[in-house]
């Protein structure tokens, strides 16, 4: 049973990928590849549905999709890459509300407060990762310089919109 | 100058304390070796080769006379007494102990400075004209800007982890004296009349291995835009640099990809997509910034010849190390970290201490440092120079080569840096000992000569008159010559005139090279323009005509 970190709870995953079993309310995260195929097996799915973007896929092609996803994991493949901080961001400003979630090996506490504040609210934390740290991780800060998605302990920035 | 107010000391103090826990962990084996680096660089912290090595961050190059003993203080009790100004207008320290970097960050936060963002691939200290504010020639004092693009970019979530680091420079006068064309994005403030503020922004510029001059991708953009224009530059990159080859990673190299036309039109249409959600610089805030940089209260003075009498050397000294001001009455003066015998932009935490007291009695308690690793006090009277320099010549920093050959930039070289391929320091000691006729010099007039001690070009080598490049040939260390680049005005990469030679026969061809341009300019005519007129076989016949070493 997998846990993650949300909403700075550290809850048992609802969410399954493809190929793990099924729960009996939870939502299924496809590819972003699946989500164009209509005989992936993903779209067999009746409950919620999410998608996982790559480091490579481009954010915006998600536009029209969102309506109907509930989730959108980016993926932080390592400590260096940080693609997925210009796909958090970029699925923000297209509105999307729900749960944005990061993936990945890279998904550990010292970056977890540069995640939330381009709006990440969920966290399948990389492993070995210590919840409790990551948490304490999240109130490093309390003031920035731009502006911060809810999320962030943040509570002084300097520049708005 | 720019004081941080209650936000901007918050968040320093907040920035070391995660530090110090990061630090602790690495040191107590909870952190990787790899994490730890990513962290750590971007807190301006290299391991090097004897020692780690400490950048610390100088926006703009310019400091207080609080900052620069405090930097004096840190230097003594956690160094040995030296820092070296870099390239960047920043002050590194090459024996820090890496247990005692947080204290020493802490040092730096009660004075309002930090190291954050000065190594690691993130956006990189802000640079300047080392005469902003004072340059006779100033359409608009850049340092508000870079102050603005400064706290923008200081743990800007989306922009921590690019591809590759990313520069960013700032000019305000006709003359670019901030090397616009040889960084990431390059800003050239500009305004037409009838028009507000606004910039040019050029993009794609960088040295390293493969160098590259930025190009023009936007000829006008609002001051207001600022920001959010950075901001569709940056998404950009972040999105399509390369990452899997670091040598291929800078936006220079994604620019020669794409083509100018196709990155311009994605950076504009990122700017129109993102533009509502980035910050808009609103007039207000501009002018909040620009009351930070208010000037100084100048005295009503006359200008005045303070030569008139005086002994040679320090008529030299006023001709080569000074430069006009907006000012009536006053001059801008090099602090030259170019004495003879002595690493090229060291400074010892003596002369820091000295040097912060004559700013606070002759120039308004401000020191500024240069891209070409010299200090600057920026606003002396005219009345006050003679004895300036007398104090300065007591504390060797009153060289009087400020523009000539001797000027020279040198990285720190294969004795200290663990990516050089061969040293710096040895050859600049020769040159220095090969020229030390200040007269000869004077003779050769203006040339920029740098080296870099690898391709990594942190001399900035293919942008000087005459450019040095370290190499490694089978353990043996040798130094190829470049000939005609240029950093400001029309920039230009320098031209390799042939095969390199060994460190012994580097002073020897510098000569050689020299005597051809005393040869064939014409009446006043400088190096560089004798270069561009005749090009570079002249030069390339005489040094290669008869074995070097016979010379």
């Amino acid at each position: 049973m997998r846990r993650i970190l949300r909403q700075r709870d550290w809850v048992i995953d609802p969410w399954r990928y493809p190929g793990e079993p099924a729960h009996e309310t939870g939502g299924l995260i496809v590819p972003l590849a699946q989500l164009h195929t209509p005989s992936a097996h993903g779209l067999r799915h009746c409950g919620a549905l999410g998608v996982q973007l790559a480091p490579a896929d481009d954010a915006e092609q998600l536009g029209g999709e969102l309506p109907r996803l509930s989730l959108v994991a980016v993926e932080f493949p390592n400590f260096s890459d940080g693609r997925g901080f210009t796909q958090v961001t970029v699925v923000r400003r297209l509105g999307f509300a729900g749960e944005v979630r990061a993936v990945g090996a890279g998904v550990k506490r010292d970056l977890l407060f540069l995640m939330a504040r381009c709006g990440c609210d969920a966290f399948e934390l990389a492993e070995g990762e210590d919840p409790q740290s990551a948490l304490q991780a999240l109130e490093r800060y309390t003031v920035a310089y731009q502006k911060a998605e809810p999320l962030a302990s943040v509570e002084r920035v300097r520049f708005s919109a | 100058m720019y004081r941080y107010d209650a936000l901007d000391q918050a968040f320093v103090e907040q920035r070391v304390a995660e530090f110090r826990d990061q630090t602790h962990r690495f040191l107590a084996g909870s952190l990787s070796e790899d994490e730890f680096k990513a962290l750590r660089l971007r807190n301006g912290l290299y391991i090097q080769r004897h020692a780690p090595m400490l950048r610390i961050a100088i926006p703009y190059g310019l400091l207080s006379t609080r900052q620069l003993r405090a930097l004096a203080s840190i230097t003594r009790r956690y160094d040995r007494g030296i820092g070296h100004v870099t390239t960047r207008q920043n002050l590194q320290l090459n024996w820090p102990k890496l247990a005692e970097v947080p204290d020493i960050l802490a040092e730096l936060a009660e004075v309002q400075m930090h190291a954050i963002q000065t190594s690691g691939n993130c956006v990189r200290n802000v640079t300047s004209d080392h005469f902003a504010g004072v340059a006779p020639d100033e359409i608009e004092d850049p340092r508000p800007y870079c102050e603005l693009i400064r706290q923008w970019a200081t743990l800007n979530p989306e922009f921590t982890y690019l591809p590759r680091k990313f520069k960013i420079a700032v000019s305000g006068s006709s003359e670019d004296r901030a090397l616009i064309q040889a960084h990431d994005i390059g800003l050239r403030i500009r305004r037409d009349a009838g028009q507000p503020l606004g910039f040019e922004v050029w993009v794609g510029g960088g040295l390293g291995r493969q160098p590259i001059l930025a190009q023009r991708v936007r000829e006008f953009l609002p001051a207001e835009e600022l920001f959010a224009y950075l901001e569709a530059v940056l998404r950009v990159y972040n999105r399509l640099g390369r990452r899997d080859n670091i040598h291929k990673a800078r936006i220079k190299i994604l620019v020669k990809t794409l083509g100018i036309e196709r990155m311009r039109e994605l950076i504009e249409q990122e700017w129109r997509s993102g533009r509502a959600r980035s910050p808009r610089l609103a007039p207000e805030q501009i002018e909040l910034m620009r009351a930070h940089f208010a000037p100084p209260p100048y005295e009503t003075r006359a200008d005045m010849d303070p030569t008139c009498g005086r002994e040679a050397p320090f008529l030299a000294w006023h001709r080569y190390n000074t430069r006009a001001h907006r000012v009536s009455g006053y001059r801008a003066v090099f602090v030259s970290l170019k004495a003879h015998g002595h690493n090229p932009g060291d400074i010892t935490a003596e002369q820091m201490e000295a040097l912060a007291d004559l700013a606070d009695e002759l120039s308004f308690g401000e020191v500024r440092t240069t891209h070409d690793q010299n200090l600057v006090l920026a606003d002396v009277p005219q009345s006050e120079l003679y004895r300036l320099w007398r104090r300065l010549r007591e504390l060797e920093l009153a060289t009087a080569n400020i523009g000539t050959l001797t000027d020279m930039i040198a990285c720190p070289g294969l004795d200290f840096c663990s990516l050089a391929n061969a040293g710096t320091l040895d050859v600049a000691r020769d040159i220095q000992a090969h020229f030390d006729d200040l007269d000869y010099l004077y003779d050769l007039g203006p040339i920029e000569l740098k080296m870099s001690g690898c391709m990594n070009a942190c001399g900035h080598h293919h942008i000087g008159h005459i450019g040095i490049l370290g190499v490694d040939k089978h353990g043996e260390q040798w130094y190829q010559i470049t000939l005609g680049g240029a950093g400001n005005g029309r920039a230009a990469l320098g031209e390799v005139i042939g095969p390199s030679v060994p460190q012994a026969q580097v002073a020897t061809t510098l000569e050689r090279i020299v005597e051809v341009y005393r040869d064939e300019r014409t009446d006043g005519e400088y190096f560089i323009d004798t270069v561009r007129r005749i090009g570079i076989e002249p030069f390339k016949e005489r040094v290669y005509a008869t074995d070097l070493a016979a010379a």
